[in-house]
């Protein structure tokens, strides 16, 4: 501890590259934290979606609808807690680039299913009161600047409304929440509304999403609900819903994951520069070590002294990084367009590890050369 | 004046020169400015490729019609009574009493992604004996045309790359459809090569579409005669369709995703400039550190102070150069011409396509890699330039 102004006397050697390396450690970790919040949004949060919720969706392609009829069937099979249908609405909002998900669902069984979305009980009431009603995540709300009680126009494009035109109207009944990592930026409103007011495709869904009691028998469940519907004219293809989002992920092809290999394959390349840099400035001060030692500095405090100036630089530069990439997560997705922004506390773990054994690594080298150091070479080399 | 100019050139010269000699610490900088490149270079020749797939699939002078909404040919639909009215417009470039317009289905079939395994939705085209006329990039490369009124099917070039199961003779099946894979075709390197084309009668009676299409793509007369079909054909009170330009709408559909991944490739790019800046900045301050008493030298034989801040700049802009060159031949080599797919979010069906490093992408990388050899070269020039003589002759 004597030693603490001794380490910060030589921290401060250099002033000028001793701040440029904290600031390139720092930038590292910001853009660390930034990457590992992107690479959750590409595979669109397959770590969170749920094993024992089962989505059963045509078996030529999600895009052709499955009858209504299926779901007393999923509901009176045994080990189903609860079933229900979604179907995917597709409209636009003012501009075809202000996309958002909107997903006509049952309110009491989606609720049920789903209980991360969390709703004040009065708006739940408001919304099985008003066929009209929708709830919007608050990502989407603050995105628009939507309220309770706004009605809100949307542009139709697969259900066109029965009585013409080419917009269908919705009242916002509530907003919903979730924790983080929960989409929140989805447009949620009722089947029977879209059912009775379409032009066609009535008594169809997109999609079914069941809850099974027993999350270890997902498979033959599945297979059970396929082998229900097979030889109809809508056979199924069930997955786990994680199954379903990571098929879709995959979908998005391997872009995602190149860039962000690319930009992880750089960004070690920066934290060896800035390793190299904190070597390079003990390597400087070989005579001053050797000083040290003659006075009756022991090895270990030489390593020590040497490990705590590189720790030193990495701790700082990268929590203070890791701490501003979680300050900018915090604040929601910029573009408002990815389902999932969060910085998950395993990138996080990842990110403080690195800075560990960064700091020890930098180190490391330097300091065992210093420690082996003959006073009488160290004092000779210039 | 002219004394300025040599005193520069001189020290420039002698500070490249040196270079090898400091090659532990210029490498650090070259290394530093290339990933920003490669980063920069690799991630936009992915939207690159992206947009020329998407746009190279669209011509000027053909037209797409779909129902009033409908944001892509995924949602759009309109009865056979509709496409007759259509191929009556005028506009409409004609062969003998055979209206140049092909009347088409568009739905996607799920099938498993090469790479993955996974399924993927591949889009699965119905189409008229004009369609061949309408698109006339589309060559069948490999087997023959399929038949009109079977079961037998063409598949895309990109699509047979990615998907398992698309190879000649093959048979592919699709709920309780089967279809028979005869031949592969190209289509210019469009979207369209990742599609698989069927008979749309075929494919109206399977997909119990009665006598409905989704789309009808039209050659038109000339690209001049863009306004008169479409005005022609909104105005008229029997339909109740919009039309675009092929070109626009291939244009539209791959805005979203191209948008996307440049934002992401700016921001990562902008972020690990950042840290190119310092490393560069760290190399110079070496370098001119290291140096600092030959600097003094020079400047107390007479060398103009801004010589040397010149000679500095030059050489970490020499340095960005070098490392924005490597870079840029990196990406490349390593990325260009990489195929994949992915998917297009408006119809949620997949697009092949090929990572397309273009010229305009490396001089784009290089200008950047210049410009943080500049900024990082800055600080410590005037840091050379200011360095008290007699101090720095002093020091080691």
């Amino acid at each position: 501890m004597k030693f603490l102004p001794l380490l910060w006397k030589s921290l401060w050697r250099k002033k000028f590259r001793t701040i440029v390396t904290l600031l390139s450690v720092f930038v590292a970790f910001v853009l660390f934290g930034v990457l590992m919040t992107i690479r959750t949004a590409f595979t669109f949060g397959v770590d969170i979606a749920g094993i024992d919720r089962l989505v059963l969706i045509h078996k030529v392609s999600l895009i052709m609808p499955l009858p209504v009829s299926y779901l007393n069937r999923l509901q009176n099979t045994p080990g189903v807690e609860t079933a229900t249908h979604n179907t995917w609405f597709g409209g636009v909002y003012q501009d075809p680039s202000n996309f958002f998900a909107q997903i006509v669902v049952e309110p009491e069984p989606f609720m049920k299913i789903y209980p991360e979305y969390k709703l004040p009980p009065e708006q739940m009431k408001a919304w099985l009161d008003d066929r009209q009603g929708a709830i919007v995540g608050v990502d989407v709300a603050r995105r628009f600047g939507w309220k309770l009680g706004d009605r809100i126009p949307i542009g139709a494009t697969i259900w066109q409304p029965k009585g013409g035109g080419q917009t269908w109207e919705f009242n916002i009944v509530g907003i919903y929440d979730g924790e983080q990592g929960v989409d929140k930026t989805q447009f949620f409103f009722r089947w029977d509304y879209l059912d009775e007011n379409r032009a066609g495709g009535a008594g169809t869904v997109g999609w079914y999403v069941v809850k099974i009691a027993d999350a270890s028998k997902s498979q033959e469940m599945g297979a059970r609900f396929d082998g229900m519907f097979a030889n109809s004219d809508a056979e199924t293809k069930t997955t786990t819903e994680k199954g379903f989002v990571e098929g879709f992920a995959n979908q998005m092809g391997n872009i995602g994951a190149i860039m962000i290999w690319i930009s992880v394959a750089v960004l070690f390349m920066m934290l060896l520069i800035a390793a190299s840099t904190m070597v390079q400035s003990v390597r400087e001060r070989t005579s001053e070590m050797a000083v040290l030692k003659t006075l009756g500095f022991s090895n270990t405090t030489i390593l020590s002294l040497v490990l705590g100036e590189s720790l030193f630089i990495c701790l700082l530069g990268g929590g203070a990084g890791l701490a501003l990439a979680w300050a900018f997560v915090q604040q929601g997705d910029p573009t408002g367009q990815l389902p999932i922004f969060v910085l998950q506390p395993q990138a996080i773990m990842i990110g403080v590890g690195l800075i560990v054994s960064m700091g020890i690594l930098a180190g490391l080298i330097p300091a065992l050369s210093a420690m082996q150091l003959k006073i009488t070479d160290g004092l000779r080399r210039n | 004046m002219f004394n300025w100019i040599s005193q520069t050139i001189a020290i420039t010269a002698l500070n490249l020169r040196t270079i090898p000699q400091r090659l532990g610490s210029s490498g650090v900088a070259i290394i530093g400015i290339a990933g920003v490149v490669v980063v920069f270079v690799s991630v936009l020749s992915i939207a690159a490729g992206f947009s020329a797939a998407m746009e190279g699939a669209g011509s000027e002078s053909r037209a797409l019609v779909m129902r009033t909404g409908a944001d892509s040919e995924m949602t759009s639909g309109f009865g056979g009574n509709s496409v007759t009215i259509i191929k009556e417009a005028p506009g409409l470039r004609r062969e003998g009493q055979t209206a140049l317009a092909s009347a088409e289905l568009f739905v996607i079939i799920d099938l498993p992604k090469i790479s993955t395994g996974t399924p993927a939705n591949v889009p699965l085209r119905g189409v008229e004996p004009t369609a061949f006329q309408v698109r006339g990039d589309v060559k069948i490369v490999e087997g023959r045309q399929f038949t009109f009124g079977t079961n037998e099917v063409i598949v895309g070039r990109g699509a047979r790359g990615q998907f398992a199961g698309l190879t000649v003779g093959n048979t592919v099946q699709s709920g309780k459809a089967t279809w028979q894979v005869v031949g592969v075709f190209s289509a210019g390197g469009g979207a369209a090569e990742t599609e698989i084309w069927v008979d749309s009668r075929v494919l109206q009676g399977i997909y119990n579409r009665g006598n409905s299409y989704q789309t009808v793509l039209a050659q038109l007369d000339s690209s001049a005669s863009f306004d008169t079909f479409r005005d022609w054909l909104t105005t008229n009170p029997q339909l109740n369709v919009q039309v675009r330009r092929e070109t626009e709408y291939y244009a539209a559909q791959s805005r979203a995703l191209s948008a996307l991944i440049r934002g992401v490739g700016f921001g990562i790019a902008a972020l690990m400039g950042l840290g190119a800046i310092f490393g560069a900045v760290l190399t110079m301050y070496t370098a001119v550190s290291t140096r600092s008493r030959e600097i003094a030298t020079l400047r107390a034989l007479g060398f103009n102070s801004t010589s040397v801040v010149v000679s500095v700049l030059a050489e970490s802009m020499a340095l960005g150069m070098i490392g924005g060159t490597i870079g840029g031949l990196s990406a490349y080599f390593a990325f260009n011409g990489y195929q994949t797919s992915t998917m297009n979010f408006q119809t949620f069906s997949q697009v092949a396509f090929a990572f397309l490093v273009t010229p305009e992408l490396l001089m784009t990388g290089l200008f950047y890699a210049l410009i943080i050899g500049l900024v990082g070269g800055l600080l410590p020039a005037i840091r050379a330039a200011r360095l008290p003589i007699p101090s720095a002759l002093r020091e080691l």
